[in-house]
C-alpha cells in the first residue's frame, strides 16, 4: 500500500488494520509520534491527515493510503524549525518532551484553520492532548507565540 | 542509542556522529585516580569532564532526565566555572559505577528532587578544577602567570602576548607537562555567576521539538524483537495454563512463553505482539491478593487507627490536653482518607534487554540505575558489572521509574534469555493503569484542639498505609523504630531519621502515630512528593479545620505557628501580599492555603475556586512562593512549579485507583482522568532571592495544592471533604 507520508511516496507491507501509529513508527521509523494511549485518549500520536489533526492510534493504515500524512519530522524545513516548533523552543514549553509532538502538531492544525486564537479556543482545540508534566501555561502561551510569528511571516 | 548526547538534539543522528567517543567513554577508566589521561579522542580531566583534541568538551552526567531538567542545571553548574556555553557541551552518560553513586543516596538514583543540591557543588568543582589544569598547562608553556590568563568561549587567552589556545589544543600541553588535577580550587563567588541563577532554557530542548529526542520506546536495534505481556488479573498472580496455538499463528509472532509477569508474546513488531496477546487463553492462578478491596483497605485502615501505633513524636502531653479539651466538648476530630494513585507517565513502560553468556544489556528510562543492576545480576547470577545500562530520555516518570523491584526492567531481561536477539517490552496504557505501582491508600485519623486564643494546642495523628520501605533493603535508612519516615514526612515538627526538618509549626502539645498497614493487594510506589500526597491533606487540611474552629483566619494561623522558622514565615508572608489574602470575594467563591516543607525548600501556595451550585468548579488562580535556595535556574523553576502542581491538582481532584475482589478497575484516561489544559489555572510563581545553598523544587509545588483547594473549596462553600479524590464527593474540576 502507498502512503505519502511528509511529502514522499512510500510503500508500506503492514496488515491493513494497522494503526497508522505502528505503521510511522516500527515500519518507517518515524518514531517522532508517540504511542500513549492506544485509544484516542491522550493526544501524543497526533499527526495530520489532510490537514486535519487526527489519532494515528486509532487511524487503520488502510483508510490512509494515498492521502497526505504530515509527523512532527515533517515540520521543520530547509528554512528551519516551523513557527509552532520555533514558539515552543523559545517558550521553553517541553519538560519530558515526550508529548510535546502532538501538543505541536495540534496546535499547528489549530493555526492553520484559526490564526488568532483566544485563551478559550486555545483551551478546547488543546484539550486532547494530555501534559503528565503539566506544561499547560507555556503551551498557552506558545501557541499565542507560534500565531505572531505566523502572522509575521505572512506579512514578510 | 543516546548515550553520547549534544544539545542541540540529543537525537539518533548525533549518536552515529559520536559513536566513537561513546565507545571510548565506556572504556576508559574513569576513576576518582587523579592521573588525567588521554584516549584516541579525549582525555579525562577529571570523573566528570572530558575534552576532545577538537575541543569538544563531554559532561559524565549522572542523574538522570525524566523532564526534571537534570542535564539542565548540571550543564549549567560545569559551564559555568568553566567558561563555556552550556549549551556546546556534549553530554554522556555516567557508567553505572559506584564512583558514580549520588553521594546522598549512595547509589545511582536520580529521586527526591535533590540533584541541584547535590550536584551543585561536584558539577562546579568539576568544571573549575579542569580550567586550573587548563590555566596552569597555558602559563608553563607560554610561559606567563596564570593570573593574567583569561577565559572563555572554551578558549585560554593572554592578552599581553596575544596568544590564545582552545581548552582542546591544550592537551598536548597538559600530557607533555604532566599536569595534574588540583587538589583544591577556588569556585566562583556568585556575584561572578555568568549562567548560574540566569534563566535558562532546557539543555536537550530542541530535539524535543522536531520529535529526535530519543526515549526508550524509540530505540530500533538490529533484529530486535517486541514483546506484550499478558498480566494476570490480580497483582501477583500467575500463569497456571495456557493455549497460544491461535497466537502463534498470527503474522510475525516469533514466540511464546511464560514469564513470571506473565505470559509475553514475541513478535516483529509491537503491533503484533499486541494483536496475538489478545488471542491468549490463559488460566490464572489469581494468587494471594484475590478478593482484596479498596473499601476494604479504607475499612481495615480506620480500625487500626483507633488503636495504638508506633510513636514517631510526643511533644509535651497531647492526650492530657485532649482528655481535658474532651470534658468540655471541645475536640475536633477527622477522618482523612487518601486512594490509591498511578502515576500514568505518558510514556508506557518499556525497556529493552540482551542476555548474552554471563552479560547483560539493557536500553532503559530508569531513574535508578544501580538498583536494576543489582536486581538483574542476582536474577541472572551474574556479576553486577556484566549489567551494562544504556539511558534513553524518559517520557516522564513521577517516582514511578525509581521501582524498587525492577519490575519493568527484570521482566524485559526474564523475556529476552535464550534469545539470541534484543527483546523489547513495552506496555500498555492499560497495563499501566492495571499492573503498575501505586502511591499507597491512606488513612489518617486526627484529633485536636485549641487555646483560649483559637490557636491549636493540641494535634493527636494516627496514620496508617503500607510503607515504602519495609522491608526493602532501604529499611535502615528509611525505617526509624519500625517507623517509615515517608509515611509521616511533613507531619512531625521535630527532624526525623534523616530528615533534617520539621513541619515549620509550633503546636505546644503534638504527638503522632503510625501504623504500617500489611503489604497487601499491591505495590506501594513513590509517587511525586512521595508522603507529601496523603500527610499534606490530612495535616494541612486539618489546620484548616481547627484554625475554622478557633475562629482564626487560615493564612494568619500558619503565620503565627511559623513565627520560630524564618524561612517558612518569611514564604507566607511574601504569600499572604502576592495572593490578595484579605480581597474580599464574590460568593460561590473561595480561597485557600497550604505550606509545606519538602526536602529542606519550604513552598506555600494561595489559591482561588469558583464552585457552581452543582459542584463543578475551576481552580482561578494559584500564588505559589517557593524558597529553593539560590535559584540556579529561574525558568526551569518556574516550569517545575507549574507542572508539579498540575500533578497535584490532577490527583486531587479526580486520581483514583479502585481495587474490587483483587482487580483494578480503571484502565486508561477516559476512567484514570488526569489534568488537561482547560482545567488548569493561572499560576503565579514567586521564587524568594537567597543566598542558601539550592535545595530542590521538583516535587515541593505537588505538595501544598492538595490540601489547599480542598481548603478553597470549604471557604467556598461550607463543605469539608475527608474522602478523596474530590470528585468523589461531587466536586468536579472543569
Amino acid at each position: 500500500m502507498k502512503l505519502t507520508v511528509n511529502g514522499r511516496d512510500v510503500e508500506v507491507t503492514s496488515e491493513a488494520d494497522t494503526p497508522l501509529l505502528w505503521v510511522l513508527r516500527d515500519e518507517l521509523n518515524l518514531v517522532g509520534t508517540k504511542f500513549g494511549c492506544g485509544i484516542a485518549q491522550c493526544g501524543a500520536c497526533t499527526v495530520h491527515l489532510d490537514g486535519v489533526a487526527i489519532r494515528s492510534c486509532v487511524t487503520p493504515v488502510s483508510a490512509v493510503a494515498n492521502r497526505d500524512i504530515q509527523t512532527i519530522e515533517g515540520q521543520a524545513t530547509e528554512a528551519g524549525l516551523s513557527p509552532v516548533q520555533q514558539a515552543w523552543l523559545e517558550t521553553d514549553v517541553a519538560q519530558c518532551g515526550y508529548c510535546q509532538s502532538g501538543q505541536i502538531m495540534t496546535a499547528t492544525a489549530l493555526l492553520t484553520q484559526n490564526p488568532h486564537p483566544s485563551d478559550t479556543e486555545i483551551d478546547t482545540a488543546m484539550a486532547g492532548n494530555i501534559c503528565r508534566c503539566g506544561t499547560y501555561p507555556r503551551i498557552r502561551k506558545a501557541v499565542h507565540l507560534a500565531a505572531s510569528l505566523m502572522a509575521e511571516e505572512q506579512s514578510a | 542509542m543516546s548515550e553520547t548526547l549534544t544539545p542541540r538534539s540529543l537525537s539518533r543522528r548525533r549518536f552515529v556522529q559520536s559513536s566513537g567517543a561513546l565507545l571510548f567513554a565506556a572504556h576508559c577508566p574513569v576513576g576518582l585516580s587523579r592521573k588525567a589521561y588521554a584516549g584516541g579522542t579525549g582525555a579525562m580531566m577529571n570523573s566528570f569532564v572530558r575534552i576532545d583534541p577538537s575541543n569538544v568538551i563531554t559532561m559524565l552526567a549522572n542523574n538522570s532526565e525524566f523532564g526534571n531538567g537534570a542535564y539542565t542545571v548540571m550543564s549549567m553548574m560545569l559551564a559555568e566555572e568553566l567558561d563555556v556555553d552550556y549549551r556546546s557541551i556534549a553530554l554522556e552518560a555516567a557508567p553505572t559505577t559506584p564512583e558514580y553513586y549520588s553521594p546522598l543516596f549512595r547509589e545511582y538514583l536520580t529521586a527526591g528532587s535533590v540533584t541541584t543540591g547535590s550536584t551543585f557543588m561536584p558539577m562546579r568543582t568539576a568544571g573549575a578544577k579542569a580550567r586550573a589544569m587548563l590555566l596552569e598547562a597555558a602559563s608553563r608553556d607560554w610561559n606567563v602567570p596564570a593570573s593574567e590568563l583569561t577565559t572563555g568561549d572554551a578558549t585560554v587567552t593572554h592578552a599581553g602576548t596575544g596568544r590564545s589556545a582552545t581548552y582542546g589544543e591544550l592537551l598536548e600541553a597538559i600530557h607533555r607537562l604532566d599536569i595534574q588535577p588540583p587538589e583544591t580550587v577556588t569556585l566562583k563567588d556568585p556575584s561572578e555567576f555568568k549562567i548560574l541563577g540566569k534563566p535558562a532554557r532546557r539543555y536537550e530542548g530542541a530535539g524535543k521539538v522536531d520529535g529526535s529526542a530519543e526515549f526508550g520506546i524509540d530505540i530500533k536495534l538490529p533484529g530486535m524483537l517486541y514483546g506484550a505481556i499478558a498480566r494476570p488479573p490480580v497483582h501477583g498472580g500467575s500463569v497456571v495454563d495456557f493455549d497460544a496455538t491461535e497466537a502463534l499463528t498470527m503474522p510475525g509472532v516469533v514466540k511464546v512463553k511464560a514469564i513470571r509477569a506473565g505470559m509475553v508474546v514475541l513478535a516483529d513488531s509491537y503491533w503484533r505482539a499486541q494483536k496475538a496477546r489478545a488471542k491468549l487463553e490463559i488460566e490464572w492462578d489469581r494468587g494471594v491478593n484475590d478478593g482484596v478491596s479498596s473499601e476494604q483497605f479504607y475499612a481495615d485502615y480506620r480500625a487500626l487507627a483507633d488503636t495504638p501505633g508506633l510513636l514517631a513524636e510526643d511533644i509535651g502531653d497531647a492526650i492530657g490536653a485532649l482528655d481535658a479539651a474532651e470534658a468540655s466538648g471541645s475536640v475536633v476530630e477527622a477522618t482523612y482518607e487518601m486512594p490509591l494513585l498511578a502515576h500514568a507517565t505518558l510514556e508506557p513502560m518499556n525497556c529493552i534487554a540482551q542476555v548474552e553468556g554471563d552479560t547483560c544489556t539493557i536500553w532503559s528510562g530508569t531513574q535508578y540505575q544501580s538498583n536494576d543492576q543489582e536486581v538483574i545480576s542476582r536474577f541472572l547470577g551474574i556479576p553486577q558489572q556484566n549489567v551494562t545500562i544504556h539511558r534513553p530520555l524518559m517520557g516522564g516518570s513521577f517516582g514511578r521509574r525509581s521501582s524498587k523491584t525492577a519490575d519493568y526492567t527484570v521482566e524485559a531481561v526474564e523475556a529476552a534469555m535464550g534469545e539470541s536477539v534484543p527483546v523489547q517490552i513495552i506496555w500498555s496504557r492499560e497495563e499501566d493503569i492495571r499492573s503498575g505501582h501505586y502511591r499507597p491508600l491512606f488513612v489518617h485519623k486526627l484529633r485536636g484542639s485549641v487555646d483560649e486564643s483559637g490557636m491549636p494546642e493540641a494535634w493527636h495523628q494516627v496514620a496508617v498505609g503500607q510503607s515504602l520501605m519495609q522491608g526493602t533493603k532501604h529499611d535502615p535508612t528509611y525505617m526509624v523504630r519500625g517507623i517509615d519516615i515517608y509515611s509521616l514526612d511533613g507531619c512531625l515538627q521535630e527532624p526525623f531519621g534523616v530528615f533534617p526538618y520539621g513541619t515549620s509549626y509550633q503546636i505546644p502539645n503534638h504527638r503522632v502515630e503510625s501504623h504500617n498497614a500489611p503489604k497487601k493487594g499491591i505495590v506501594p510506589q513513590e509517587w511525586r512528593s512521595v508522603g507529601h500526597t496523603h500527610t499534606g491533606i490530612a495535616y494541612e487540611c486539618f489546620l484548616d479545620e481547627l484554625a475554622h474552629n478557633g475562629g482564626i483566619d487560615p493564612m494568619e494561623l500558619r503565620l503565627r505557628l511559623t513565627k520560630d522558622h524564618a524561612r517558612m514565615n518569611r514564604v507566607l508572608s511574601v504569600l499572604k501580599e502576592k495572593c490578595d489574602w484579605d480581597r474580599p470575594l464574590a460568593p460561590g467563591r473561595g480561597r485557600g492555603v497550604a505550606s509545606r516543607i519538602y526536602n529542606i525548600s519550604p513552598v506555600a501556595q494561595a489559591v482561588e475556586v469558583t464552585v457552581a451550585e452543582n459542584g463543578d468548579f475551576t481552580v482561578d488562580r494559584v500564588v505559589c512562593v517557593v524558597d529553593c535556595g539560590f535559584a540556579v535556574n529561574p525558568l526551569g523553576i518556574e516550569g517545575q512549579v507549574e507542572g508539579g502542581l498540575a500533578y497535584g491538582l490532577g490527583g486531587v481532584a479526580f486520581g483514583n485507583i479502585d481495587i474490587v475482589n483483587g482487580e483494578v478497575q480503571q484502565s486508561n484516561f477516559h476512567d484514570y482522568p488526569v489534568m488537561r489544559l482547560p482545567q488548569m489555572p493561572r499560576v503565579e510563581v514567586h521564587i524568594l532571592p537567597s543566598d542558601e545553598p539550592p535545595t530542590g523544587i521538583g516535587e515541593q509545588a505537588t505538595t501544598p495544592i492538595a490540601p489547599a483547594v480542598a481548603n478553597a473549596l470549604f471557604n467556598a462553600t461550607g463543605r469539608r471533604v475527608r474522602r478523596f479524590p474530590l470528585s468523589s464527593q461531587g466536586f468536579n474540576l472543569v
